[in-house]
Formats: structure tokens, C-alpha cells, sequence
């Protein structure tokens, strides 16, 4: 649904361009919920700006629904729904007025128009807030408003420029079951700098930085491929200087830490080589050695390390 | 069609949601009205072409306000990417946005009629020099707030929209003055006598509607909002 070969864009005088989006490819199909995650300014904001007929591109290529983002902007545009970043929105007028506003401006037929605007205030929960004016909603309604103005016309594809910023806790979670179930059968586009909202909400993955994608893939393809040692974290109960000299002659154990000691149980963060299966022998030792196990904790290397690892390598 | 009376319509609910529409109508009756009743009762003639000789210059300030927030306000809190992302053209926007102003302007001006009214009740004024009159004004008003308008687009900050309006207004205002033209080099002079804003107001002050003055009036209105669309597109 989405397709986007080798999207160019930079800004500023033609001398000394920054670079802002650089031969950006991919493409996303319905039912699919893709994370644009990358460090602020990678070039996240520009790439969705471009698909939704904002800006242009300097060169490349993109279509959306089968229509060219440059030749057919105004089909493009009527199949995407597009929440910019901080839900932007008219604080003077009300909030049923603006949704009307929009429905008038999404050329909705006369007589859907009560149904679709009944449906957002139900999908977005804005009940409550229906009778007042935009200037006085909270941070979390307006973003609901936001998201319910993209939603109105029922597209197929949604574009959400970072959905959650600035939301509490609760309604991070709202927004994000939210988008998951829009997922279902649209094609959600969102970008975040929040990297557990990716593993929380995508079914994709793309990692850009300094407007290149560097990473493209599913959350736990992309931890798979997140190269390293394995981490374990351990908690014993038993004499620590024998515990410490077992650990010196493990041959797996590349590494270990003293964490912290609580009465007689004595807690390790212990680095261990990639294939030896660490949790598993470690229990072993303990039980041949007659200690016994409070804590034993496999630390999984996540989508941090990937996106950490892919964004550090970039700027160096 | 539709997507400009849509535009129109919010354009022209947002000046009477906020206090906007009512402080522009009030301050503008009450300037105008006093300025031109202070000289009319000396002057001791039942006549208007004080009050559309006052126009030019209260317009100069009072139309670049109506105009300035149309779309430096957009691009400040950022609706602008919204608004540009919905399937309408820029022209339909910039067109929806520019009747919003003038409706605005029209209702401002209907209710200045009061004067006239009272003019008639004094004395007996030349009716048909009153209607141009507010035909030139009407023209002229539309003029500058598609000049507003335009410079509305080149910034995200209205008071720089405000005074850049005025100042391009005040430009084309004086051009056509004797006393520009008096220094003016002769092969400007056709030139600036023709794209003098005054000088076609005066004109048809005189009390002839003439073609060329509508076809100029209309080419300013018609070029300021070509300008803006182009300013609206710029942002790409």
C-alpha cells in the first residue's frame, strides 16, 4: 500500500544542503502496524511529511494506495490519515464544530456525516470533552482529537507522527491499544523515539538514522540480530568467596560482577559467551555445589542494544 | 466549490469566536465615524467625500489586522499541516480564506451605512456618488486584504504579516499621488499613474464606475492571491 523507492530530501540553501531524508526505501502493506523509530531528527518527521503530500521530495519515488505522491497528491490524500507531531489543532473552536469542520472538509456525504463523527467520539473517547472548546482540552485530549480528525474518513492508511509524546502513563497505553487495533486492517505508519512502544505496538520495525533506514524488520528479528554476549543475573545463597572462585573457573563465564550482598544471599551480574547456554549451567554448579538459587534472570538482548547499536555506529 | 465554502465557513465563524470581528467593527465605525463627522459639520455640506477620502488611510492599518493571523497563525501552532494534507487544492484554500476576510469586510461596511443615513438626514447628498463610492471601496478594501493575505503566507509571525501588509499597501497607495509622480522619471509615470492603488479610487470617487478601474482592481486582487498560493506552496 505504502511504497517508497530511494526518497531524497534536503533542506537549506543548495551550496550546503542538510540531508534530511537519504534513498529511503520500503514498503508496507494493510494490516500492518510500522514503527519509525530513530533518534530526534533522523529524518523520521520529513519522510511522513513527504507521504502525505506536505512536502516534496528532491528525488525518489513514492506511492501510496497505487497513486503517486507527487502526480495524484489530492487521491493520496484522501486515503491517509495524518496526525502531526503534538496533534496541532484549532484552540477557538469547539470540538464537535471542528470535527463537523472536518468531515465538510474530507467531502464526507451529508448523511454519513453524524454516524462518522458518533464513531470517532466513541473510538477515541472523547465523550466527555464534547461540549468544549479545543483551547480548554488537556494535553491527552487533544491528541485524541487529533488522532480522531485523521480517523474521520475511515482511510485505509494512518500516518501518526509521534502519537504519544506527552501523554501520562494511562494514556500511553490507551493510544497504543489504540493503534493496535486500527492495525487489525489498516496500515498504521507511526514513528516514535520510544523504543518500548515499538516492541509494545509494531509488527515492523524501520530504524532510521541521519534519514537512512538502517534497520528493517520485525521487533524480534531485529533483537535476534542484535549481536553480543549473554547476560545473567543470578542471586545465590551460600559462602561467597567459594561462590566467587567457582565462577573464575567456569569456562564460560567471561565476566562477573558482585551486585549486592543481602544477609547471606549474594547477588552477580555474569557475562557469559554467546552459544553456552549460561542459565542453565549455572544452575548446575549450584545445585553440585550445594548452594541454593534465590535468583536466576536471562536478560534478553532487546531492541535497545539494536537501535543503540545501530544509531552510535552512524554518528561516529 | 464545496471545499472553499467549507474553508470559508470556519474562516468566517473563527473572526466572531473570537473577539477579532468585534473589535475590528467597533473601532472601525467609531474611527471613521469621528474623524469624518468632526470636518463634516464645519465643512457644512451634505456630502460623503470626506469620509471615502478618510478610507484609504484607515484602511492601510485596519485591513492588514483581519488579514495577518489567516495563515501566519497556521503555520505558528502547525494546522497548516493538517490543512495542506486534506484533500483540497492550496487555490481553494487561499480562495476560502480570502472571502472569509471579505465577508467579514462587507458586514463591517454595511454597517458603516449608518453614516450615510445620517448624511441624507442633514442634507440632501448626491446618491449616486455614495453608491461608487462604496463600489471603490469595496474594490479597494478587496486589494488590500489579498495584499494581506499574501504576506499572511510569508511568515509565521503576525506582526511581521501586519507590517509588511501595510507597507506594500502604503507602496501602491502613494504611487499614484502628484506628489510621487511629480518626481517620478517620465518613463515610469505611465507606469505608476496606472498601478497607483489612489489614483483609480479617486476616480471612481468622481462618480464613473469605469471598466479599466474594475479590471485593475480585480488584476491586483487576482495577482496578490496567485502570490499567496505560490507562498502557501513554498513551504515544500
Amino acid at each position: 500500500m505504502i511504497e517508497v523507492k530511494e526518497l531524497t530530501k534536503s533542506y537549506g540553501p543548495s551550496y550546503a544542503p542538510t540531508v534530511a531524508v537519504n534513498k529511503v526505501s520500503f514498503q508496507a502493506h494493510a494490516g500492518e502496524v510500522l514503527g519509525f523509530l530513530g533518534p530526534n531528527g533522523a529524518g523520521k518527521t520529513t519522510t511522513m511529511r513527504i507521504l502525505t503530500c506536505y512536502l516534496s521530495a528532491d528525488s525518489g519515488s513514492a506511492t501510496v494506495a497505487g497513486y503517486d505522491v507527487f502526480e495524484e497528491s489530492i487521491e493520496v490524500r484522501k486515503r491517509i490519515g495524518y496526525l502531526p507531531e503534538s496533534a496541532p489543532l484549532y484552540t477557538d473552536m469547539g470540538v464537535l464544530e471542528y470535527l463537523n469542520f472536518m468531515t465538510q472538509v474530507r467531502q464526507l456525504p451529508k448523511s454519513e456525516r453524524k454516524e462518522r463523527i458518533r464513531s470517532v467520539i466513541d473510538t477515541c473517547g472523547l465523550e466527555a470533552v464534547i461540549q468544549k472548546d479545543i483551547g480548554e482540552l488537556s494535553k491527552g485530549y487533544r491528541q485524541r482529537l487529533g488522532l480522531a480528525q485523521s480517523l474521520i474518513h475511515d482511510p485505509p492508511i494512518l500516518i501518526l507522527d509521534e502519537p504519544t509524546s506527552g501523554l501520562d502513563p494511562n494514556q500511553i497505553i490507551e493510544i497504543r491499544n489504540l493503534i493496535r487495533d486500527i492495525g487489525q486492517e489498516k496500515l498504521v505508519l507511526f514513528s516514535t523515539h520510544i523504543l518500548s512502544e515499538v516492541s509494545a505496538t509494531c509488527s515492523r520495525v524501520l530504524i532510521i538514522n541521519n534519514g537512512a533506514i538502517v534497520a528493517n524488520g520485525t521487533p524480534e528479528e531485529l533483537a535476534s540480530q542484535a549481536k553480543g554476549e549473554e547476560v545473567v543475573h543470578i542471586a545465590i545463597r551460600g559462602p561467597q568467596e567459594a561462590v566467587e572462585a567457582r565462577f573464575d573457573e567456569l569456562d564460560f563465564v567471561s565476566q562477573w560482577t558482585h551486585v549486592e550482598t543481602t544477609d547471606d544471599i549474594v547477588g552477580y551480574q555474569i557475562n557469559a559467551t554467546q552459544e553456552s547456554n549460561a542459565a542453565e549451567a549455572l544452575f548446575h554448579v549450584v545445585v553440585q555445589n550445594g548452594w541454593s538459587l534465590t535468583e536466576l534472570r536471562q536478560e534478553s538482548a532487546d531492541l535497545e542494544d539494536v537501535f543503540l547499536n545501530l544509531t552510535d555506529k552512524e554518528q561516529t | 466549490m464545496t471545499n472553499i465554502a467549507a474553508i470559508f465557513k470556519k474562516e468566517f465563524r473563527s473572526y466572531f469566536n473570537s473577539p477579532i470581528a468585534y473589535i475590528f467593527i467597533t473601532f472601525f465605525l467609531g474611527l471613521s465615524s469621528w474623524l469624518f463627522f468632526r470636518g463634516f459639520f464645519i465643512g457644512n455640506q451634505a456630502e460623503m467625500r470626506g469620509f471615502f477620502g478618510l478610507m484609504p488611510w484607515i484602511f492601510l492599518f485596519f485591513i492588514p489586522a483581519v488579514t495577518m493571523k489567516l495563515w501566519a497563525e497556521e503555520k505558528k501552532i502547525g494546522t497548516i499541516e493538517i490543512l495542506m494534507t486534506l484533500p483540497i487544492r492550496d487555490y481553494e484554500v487561499v480562495l476560502g480564506k480570502f472571502f472569509a476576510s471579505f465577508a467579514l469586510l462587507v458586514v463591517t461596511i454595511l454597517l458603516s451605512l449608518v453614516i450615510p443615513f445620517s448624511v441624507m438626514y442633514f442634507g440632501d447628498p448626491d446618491g449616486g456618488i455614495i453608491l461608487t463610492g462604496y463600489i471603490g471601496l469595496l474594490l479597494m478594501g478587496a486589494a488590500y486584504l489579498a495584499i494581506g493575505l499574501c504576506t499572511s503566507t510569508l511568515t509565521e509571525n503576525q506582526i511581521i504579516a501586519f507590517i509588511l501588509g501595510i507597507f506594500i499597501c502604503f507602496v501602491l497607495l502613494i504611487i499614484g499621488e502628484d506628489i510621487v509622480l511629480f518626481n517620478t522619471p517620465d518613463w515610469l509615470f505611465p507606469i505608476f499613474s496606472y498601478l497607483g492603488l489612489g489614483s483609480h479610487y479617486s476616480s471612481i470617487l468622481r462618480g464613473v464606475l469605469d471598466s479599466r478601474d474594475l479590471i485593475y482592481y480585480l488584476s491586483v486582487i487576482g495577482f496578490f492571491l496567485y502570490l499567496s498560493t505560490l507562498g502557501v506552496e513554498s513551504r515544500r
